[in-house]
């Protein structure tokens, strides 16, 4: 065999060993869940049931998936006005200005924070700030998890809709001046249409981030394995579950756990490969 | 105003003393005191460079979007002061078609052509609406060919086709003006034919004025020329007169192809 | 004066103010978006410096007993965080002598194969891998190498699931970095009758060179700060241990040891203060040579 050969099989070996890492995970998974599907069957997904006392086991995933989904869509909710004004001010407003590089910066410095920090400061500077607010459960709960999480989404979503936002034809929007229109009803009437598709990827992927968050969710959001009472009660999502419990876990319980990384591993697949679809579409 | 300059009688713009920089002290327009014609086609010409789109693009003011640019003399539209009215209300007095087509690419054909009462935020009955887009696609020819599409995306029309739809947009807004950036010069010599003779066409009910880097165009198609250098205006004068006896050298050294 | 003009001189007011008015809230706004920047790394400066010493990074943590006394007498906490650091360092190493050579052979299999089936499933699976929760990548490292591997929680676990998070960047990076050499200059090479690795080796990395350690610091940046899948896989350990089979600690994992623990409060924001100075630092770091090449 040449060398030529050699170098393009240890290529190919590579990206093989890429698919077997994906498969490998897969595979694992769905054998580390088996026997909490095998007790409690597919309504584990639907059960909100989470009782790990010994002989009377009973686990169901649905307080998390719950949690997960609520805090998330709240995060992004609190995100949109953020992010969407912050990616005008960059992409926009103070295109190619010093002011846009020092706050781009500054943004992509936030997507920096480990998730440990944002947690420690959801919990020192922030909760007593929701107590004296009047928040209840000690400050703790999904409102002040979602709001950490929508801060740690926001660069995630503000870089993608800023760079497709800058590549906005200027012809259009100067087509649009030449007719009257204020700068804002060019961002409104112009800007947007023409960027939506990659705005809304933007929101997806930073959707998809938020699902997966662990250590600063946990630090926040209560920990309660039920179902959210309202918005400002205490939960828990699928990845804060999985650290609180892991350590004490094993058997019935650890596969329970296992499941729920399955599934969250799915539902994370789900929206972020929905995100990535419109992004090679607008290409 | 310097000798080579024509005077006009009622003129439907008058520019004064405008000049237009780029950095402090760097002129891309100099001095330019000009008075266009009504319901003719003016054509602003020059080697690329001489501040000709600079100039056309300070009647709209279009330069106030960047914050770098500096425009100072007199506009007066139809003996209106327009040097300082709000932008919203002059931009409604002078259309602009720009070099390449750019209908908007997320509206409708419908939608393209009623854009400036949209973006402003006039709401028209649904006749007066028809009314406006089928006038104005029948003003530019374009009507025949797209009146069963009215509402899908202009994206779709070739480029004649598109530089015609943003002319209809600039149309039916019912501009006392309407300026041109070399809409021809993404084209093809065939579209190019035709929006030639739209123009021709359209001077009986509107005042056209047209940058344009082809020596023949403007010699084709337009009453009146103007030649600039360096941001200056060199000279102005119907256009039979300046291609048969230009007054200055360096429009004859121009028009005979010496430069440019 | 036409309907329109009237209209157009009616509304000018309204919407020269609402487009001032939206203005001022898109800045607004932008400032509330990065004023948390300001505000952690403040409250981290104002909380943590003190304790930052050189005694802070050669010595391991307190017990909770010795540090109530500390408190009591209103001392400062002594001990540091070396168990962490050293854990730290030794598991992002690992990681990186793991994850890099397949990273930046996988993201070289991708731009030389554009198009291929193969290469766009690669690409695709390596963009979902990308999006997994760190969590689930602990519970995948606690799968593979602490119960089969290790028999127990271990530096390699923790290094294995932290190796899966930087792979998929650094793929993406390596191909990105590739695509914008010049064509010409491979072809230049090959013409010259050079083998095919050789190329890559002697051409294509070190053309691509600082755009690839961009990725690779941007990785190990990312990675640098996670907690939850070392919680996982590594535990955490209350002495420095270099060997990779045991439970490790890590500078996160300390932090999170520190957070649960009150009398331990005050070396939260030092432990915090280091481990963020080392991720920014990184960050910049790799943006500043990305700068630079552009």
């Amino acid at each position: 065999m040449n060398s030529d050969k050699i170098a393009k099989a240890v290529l190919f070996l590579a990206s093989v060993i890429i698919l077997l890492i994906a498969g490998g995970m897969i595979y694992s998974l769905v054998e580390g869940s088996i026997p909490a599907f095998k007790n409690f069957g597919l309504s584990f997904i639907w059960s909100n049931n989470w009782n790990p006392t010994r002989n009377q086991e009973s686990y169901g995933a649905l307080p998390f998936i719950a949690g997960t989904i609520i805090t998330s869509v709240a995060a992004l909710l609190i995100s949109l006005p953020l992010s969407f004004s912050t990616s005008l001010f960059l992409g926009e407003y103070y295109r190619g200005t010093r002011l846009a590089k020092v706050l781009g910066t500054m943004v992509d410095l936030l997507a920096g924070i480990p998730s440990i920090v944002y947690g420690l400061w959801g919990f020192y500077v922030l909760r007593p700030l929701l107590i004296d607010l009047g928040l209840p459960n000690q400050g703790f709960g999904i409102f002040p998890a979602s709001i950490i999480l929508a801060i740690m989404i926001i660069p995630y979503a503000t870089s993608l809709s800023t760079e497709i936002i800058t590549m906005v034809p200027g012809e259009l929007k100067e087509a649009a001046y030449s007719l009257g229109a204020t700068r804002m009803e060019v961002i409104f009437s112009v800007i947007v249409p023409s960027a939506r598709s990659g705005i809304v990827a933007g929101y997806i992927l930073s959707f998809g981030r938020a699902l997966g968050e662990t250590m600063a969710v946990t630090m926040l959001i209560g920990n309660a394995n039920r179902i959210p009472e309202s918005f400002f009660g205490t939960g828990n999502t699928m990845a804060s579950v999985i650290a609180n419990q892991f350590g004490e876990a094993d058997g019935l319980k650890l596969s329970a756990l296992i499941a729920i990384g399955l599934l969250l591993f799915l539902i994370t697949g789900i929206i972020n490969s929905a995100g990535k679809l419109i992004i090679k579409r607008m290409e | 105003m310097n000798e080579n300059t024509i005077k006009i009688k009622d003129p439907v713009l008058s520019i004064g003393n405008l000049s237009v920089s780029y950095e402090k002290g760097k002129y891309a327009v100099k001095d330019v005191s000009v008075d266009i014609k009504r319901n003719a086609v003016t054509a602003i010409m020059g080697p690329s460079g001489c501040g000709k789109s600079t100039l056309l693009r300070a009647i709209n003011r279009m330069h106030e979007l960047y914050d770098n640019i500096e425009t100072e003399g007199k506009l007066i539209l139809n003996g209106k002061d327009i040097t300082d009215m709000p932008t919203i209300q002059l931009r409604r007095m002078a259309g602009m078609v720009f070099q390449r087509p750019n209908p908007f690419p997320t509206m409708s054909i419908y939608d393209n052509v009623i854009a400036g009462f949209k973006l402003n935020g006039i709401r028209l009955k649904k006749k007066d609406r028809d009314d406006i887009v089928e006038r104005s696609l029948r003003d530019v020819t374009l009507w025949d060919e797209v009146k069963d599409n009215l509402h899908r995306k202009g994206t779709f029309l070739s480029g004649g086709q598109q530089q015609r739809l943003c002319i209809a947009r600039a149309l039916a807004y019912d501009p006392e003006v309407i300026l041109l950036d070399e809409p021809t010069s993404a084209l093809d010599p065939v579209a190019t034919a035709r929006v030639e003779d739209l123009l021709v066409k359209l001077k009986e009910n509107y005042s056209i004025i047209m940058v344009t880097h082809n020596m023949a165009q403007a010699a084709r198609i337009s009453d009146y020329s103007m030649f600039m250098y360096l941001g200056e205006l060199v000279e102005y004068d119907k256009t039979k007169n300046m291609f048969t006896k230009p007054k200055d050298r360096r429009t004859e050294e121009y028009l005979t192809g010496k430069f440019g | 004066m036409d309907a329109t003009s009237k209209i157009l001189r009616d509304n000018l007011g309204r919407r020269t103010f609402k487009d001032r008015y939206f203005r001022g809230l898109v800045v607004f706004l932008s400032l509330i978006t990065i004023s948390p920047i300001v505000l952690i790394i403040y409250k981290l400066v104002e909380k943590g410096i003190r304790q930052i010493s050189f005694d802070f990074i050669i010595q391991t943590p307190p017990d909770t007993f010795e540090a109530m006394t500390a408190l009591a007498n209103g001392e400062l906490i002594p001990g540091g965080i070396a168990n962490g650091i050293t854990g730290t360092l030794m598991m992002v190493v690992l990681a990186s002598v793991l994850a890099i050579p397949v990273g930046v052979i996988t993201g070289i299999y991708l731009y030389e194969n554009p198009g291929k089936p193969m290469a766009n499933l690669t690409r695709n699976i390596s963009d979902i891998l990308q999006g997994v929760p760190s969590i689930v990548l602990g519970l995948i490292a606690y799968i593979w190498v602490v119960k089969p591997i290790t028999n127990g929680f271990s530096a390699l676990a923790g290094s294995v699931s932290l190796a899966i998070m930087m792979l998929p960047m650094i793929v993406r990076s390596t191909e990105e970095t590739l695509k914008m050499i010049p064509q010409t200059i491979k072809e230049a090479a090959l013409a010259l009758g050079v083998p095919y690795y050789k190329v890559i080796l002697k051409v294509l990395i070190p053309t691509g060179f600082s755009g690839l350690l961009t990725g690779i610091l941007l990785g190990i940046s990312r990675v640098l700060g996670e907690t939850a899948p070392l919680m996982l896989t590594a535990l955490g350990s209350t002495m420095i241990n270099l060997d990779i089979t045991k439970p490790t600690s890590a500078v996160p994992l300390l932090i999170w040891e520190f957070y649960n623990d009150p009398n331990m409060v005050d070396l939260i924001w030092s432990s915090s203060l280091f481990l963020m100075a080392m991720v920014l630092t990184l960050n910049l770091l790799s943006k500043r040579i990305a700068a630079r090449t552009k």
